[in-house]
């Protein structure tokens, strides 16, 4: 279930919570989204999109773990 | 929302009466004899044409004739990069470049709806103009049919198109050997993700413009080289893998490619991972696999490198199972490539 | 692309993949619940990759798959109406009804229209004021925060010629089903990591303890899932039984709060069907009363019913891990991908279907 692609965000529109949208990046490819479920995320922000709804902003920190983990393995 | 780009047309709709096809320029009387002059005759004219004969009568060149027909049924009639119009000729051009036959002569047929605009068919018809003459050919005779509004999509248009192959060269499924490499002529995708993005409610802010293009210079060029071509085919419909399954299904042998070797522009595979296609599924329209033998590989990648600079070897024929098609993965595993299984459909899931 | 590429590095897969097969000393049985951890795991070839040790059995966690055959049949008979634009996901139109699908439909002159968003829907009723637009709201809980919103702009909007037929399914309540079973024999789960980023991780922590049983929320990509694997395997080795979050960059243990505000107004807890499984406790959401005014099945009066599904079909059984598709009696004759009897050869990454496809080059 539930194709999810993380896009970077490049800009924002609308101020009240409903109707905030913005227009992401994936790859070579842009198309708006829903932005009203992740109040703190900011242009440059990658978001995961969801059915045309942003549901969660990713975190740089936390993704180079996958990696490290296989560094501390080694 | 993103106007399809407007391509050159050079003339402009001659004086017509009629803004919108009517039942009556089917209906074989004075309309239609004016729709026939106004508009096709004054976008096509040549001799074959202006004799007004039932048939054409064709002088062909010495070697083996070809003939091949389709029919094109696309929404939106007009969509980035292309239209029905140059689908039209593109598509019946490639079908006998694919056989080795160089294209000379085109026949077209179209279906028109009741109510279409005379300026959106003067745009296809000019569109259809400038194919042909791109790539050598002569549209030499045609037919129209006025359907009631709402039994057809605007436009649809049939065109048979006649080539001669000028050496003896054999060009078929049957012809592929175990060893033969496989190469796709450039990027994947285009068409397909152009008239997806055309539509309403799957569209993308940046355009994405379809592939729609002809393909015997390439097919020639390596005809002239000498090299010695086992298969072509082009990808339309079902994509690249619906071309390796039916070609390894006609061969009778295995077909093995790379995925990180099939060359996807990033905006096509932007736009396929946010709908959840299979972007090896997309339909191209100026796009082909070539089948050479090994010996021939670095000859063949020059020649379609100037053509189009993303053409490259994806994989290769075995003798493992008939039929089947391997796709070794991105992270390196390895997967069947199985037959699409119908229209495409965008997935949340 | 950022987040995806680094992703899908062989290099790095193949680490993983021998770590897993350093680990695992003995067969251990993972499911991962998500259709979408499916579609990667055929699609890049995974199981392909790993040692033999490791079965990995597909979940239940396909919303296309466990729709029940009532709520598609109710789909088809509102689409079949002339005053309805009926839209929906993709992936809903090919699954079959009882006698069509919503392909049919619309090949017989239904309007039904594939929506890439449920806020296209609502675009499109109020582009069409004198029709009614009905979108089919199916989805676990990581398409709730979408379908919600639909509903409340509609509402927001006053926007009367808008519904949904709602069949939203929730995973705890599944995974919760397949572990009661007296039959079960999956060791260890993979939870899906996009559910997780709207719903937080806590539903999670009881199932574990209740049941024993590792639990590791898990990404779609490919080194997501064998590291997620790799997790699992490790809990199971070290006989540990708890939650871990493999996919931290996008699940926060809260989940997605605004999210949830919504999702709590727009929707209530009910019992669901679910195809080839049955019916399952409070694993579902329905419209709130506050928002039953934009329910499908109240505007256009359809009762409930009761299908049964084909006999031969055992996607029930497949679904929970308990048979194999190729012992069902039905399998690759009355039902293939073309003409599938159940949930599981329904959708591509069924596992009915990946094993059709299977067999073929097995019988080739």
């Amino acid at each position: 279930m539930c194709l999810a692609v993380p896009g970077e965000i490049i800009s924002i529109t609308g101020d009240d919570a409903l109707s905030r949208s913005g227009q992401i990046r994936f790859g070579d490819a842009v198309r708006g989204a829903s932005l009203a479920f992740v109040p703190e995320a900011v242009v440059g922000d990658y978001v995961l999109i969801h059915a045309g709804i942003a549901i969660s902003v990713l975190q740089e920190d936390t993704a180079h773990r996958t990696f490290s983990l296989l560094e501390e393995m080694e | 929302m993103i106007e399809a780009k407007s391509f050159a047309i050079t003339c402009p709709l001659p004086l017509f009466d009629h803004p919108r096809i009517k039942l009556a320029h089917g209906g074989g009387g004075r309309l239609m004899q004016r729709l026939i002059n106004d508009v096709f005759m004054a976008a096509f004219d040549n001799t074959t044409l202006r004799e007004g004969h039932d048939g054409a009568v064709l002088e062909l060149p010495n070697g083996r004739p070809v003939i091949t027909t389709d029919s094109y049924v696309v929404r939106p009639l007009f969509f980035p990069g292309g239209d029905i119009g140059a689908l039209a000729v593109n598509g019946t051009v490639n079908d006998l470049a694919m056989c080795g036959a160089r294209p000379l002569y085109l026949s077209v047929s179209f279906i028109l709806e009741e109510g279409l605009e005379t300026e959106t068919l003067w745009r296809v018809v000019q569109s259809m103009r400038v194919a042909a003459n791109a790539a050598g050919m002569e549209i030499v005779t045609g037919d129209t049919k006025v359907v009631e509004r709402g039994h057809g999509d605007g436009i649809y248009i049939n065109t048979t198109g006649v080539g001669v192959i000028e050496n003896e060269i054999r060009i078929k499924p049957q012809c592929i050997r175990k060893g033969d490499v496989i190469i796709v002529s450039g990027d994947i995708g285009r068409h397909g993700m152009a008239v997806m993005g055309a539509r309403e409610g799957l569209a993308f802010t940046t355009l994405i413009e379809s592939d729609c293009a002809p393909l015997w210079k390439a097919v020639s060029a390596m005809l002239s080289a000498r090299i010695d071509v086992h298969c072509l085919r082009d990808a339309t419909r079902g994509g690249l893998c619906a071309v390796l399954n039916e070609l390894a299904q006609a061969a009778g042998l295995q077909f093995d490619v790379v995925e990180r070797d099939i060359p996807v522009a990033a905006s096509v595979r932007g736009a396929c991972e946010v709908l959840g296609l299979d972007v090896l599924q997309v339909a191209c329209e100026g796009r082909f696999v070539a089948i050479v033998p090994k010996s021939d590989e670095e000859q063949a990648i020059e020649i379609m490198k100037a053509h189009n600079d993303a053409a490259v070897v994806i994989g290769r024929v075995t003798d493992g199972e008939a039929g089947l098609v391997t796709l070794q993965t991105a992270i390196g595993g390895r997967r069947i490539l199985d037959m699409p299984a119908g229209e495409l459909l965008p997935r949340i899931c | 692309m950022k987040y995806v590429d680094e992703y899908r590095d062989p290099e790095t897969a193949r680490k993983y993949v021998e770590a897993i097969s350093r680990t695992a000393t003995r067969p251990w049985t993972i499911m991962e619940v998500c259709g979408g951890q499916t579609h990667a795991i055929v699609r890049f070839g995974i199981q392909d990759l790993l040692p033999d040790e490791i079965e990995l059995v597909h979940g239940p966690g396909c919303p296309v798959c466990v729709t029940p055959l009532e709520m598609v049949d109710k789909a088809i008979e509102i689409a079949t109406r002339d005053e309805v634009i009926f839209c929906s996901f993709g992936d809903m139109l090919r699954v079959p009804g009882s006698d069509k699908d919503l392909l049919t439909v619309r090949a017989e002159g239904g309007d039904v229209r594939i929506v890439y968003t449920p806020l296209d829907a609502v675009k499109i009723a109020t582009d069409n004021p004198d029709k009614q637009v009905v979108f089919f709201a199916v989805g676990f809980e990581t398409t709730a925060p979408a379908n919600a919103m639909s509903v409340h702009m509609a509402k927001v909007r006053d926007l009367n010629n808008f519904s949904v037929l709602v069949s939203h399914v929730l995973v705890p309540p599944a995974i919760e089903a397949i572990m009661s079973s007296p039959e079960n024999r999956v060791q260890g789960f993979l939870a899906a990591g996009h559910v997780c980023t709207v719903m937080g991780t806590h539903a999670y922590g009881p199932l574990a303890n209740t049941y024993g049983i590792p639990i590791v929320v898990t990404g779609f990509e490919p080194i997501d899932i064998l590291q997620g694997i790799y997790m699992c395997v490790r809990q199971l080795e070290d006989g540990r039984a708890e939650v871990e979050n493999q996919y931290d960059r996008a699940v926060r243990d809260v989940g997605n709060p605004a999210a949830q505000a919504l999702i709590n107004k727009v929707f209530r807890v009910i019992p669901r069907k679910w195809r080839g499984i049955g019916m399952i406790a409070e694993s579902g959401w329905t419209l709130s009363d506050t928002y039953a005014y934009y329910d499908a099945e109240r505007r256009f009066g359809l009762i409930d019913t009761d299908i049964a599904e084909p006999e031969d079909c055992i996607s029930g059984l497949v679904l929970q891990g308990l048979k194999k598709p190729s012992a069902c009696p039905a399998f690759g004759k009355q039902c293939t991908p073309d003409h599938p009897l159940g949930a599981t050869m329904v959708s591509g990454e069924g596992a009915c279907a990946a094993y059709y496809r299977y067999r073929k080059e097995k019988a080739a």
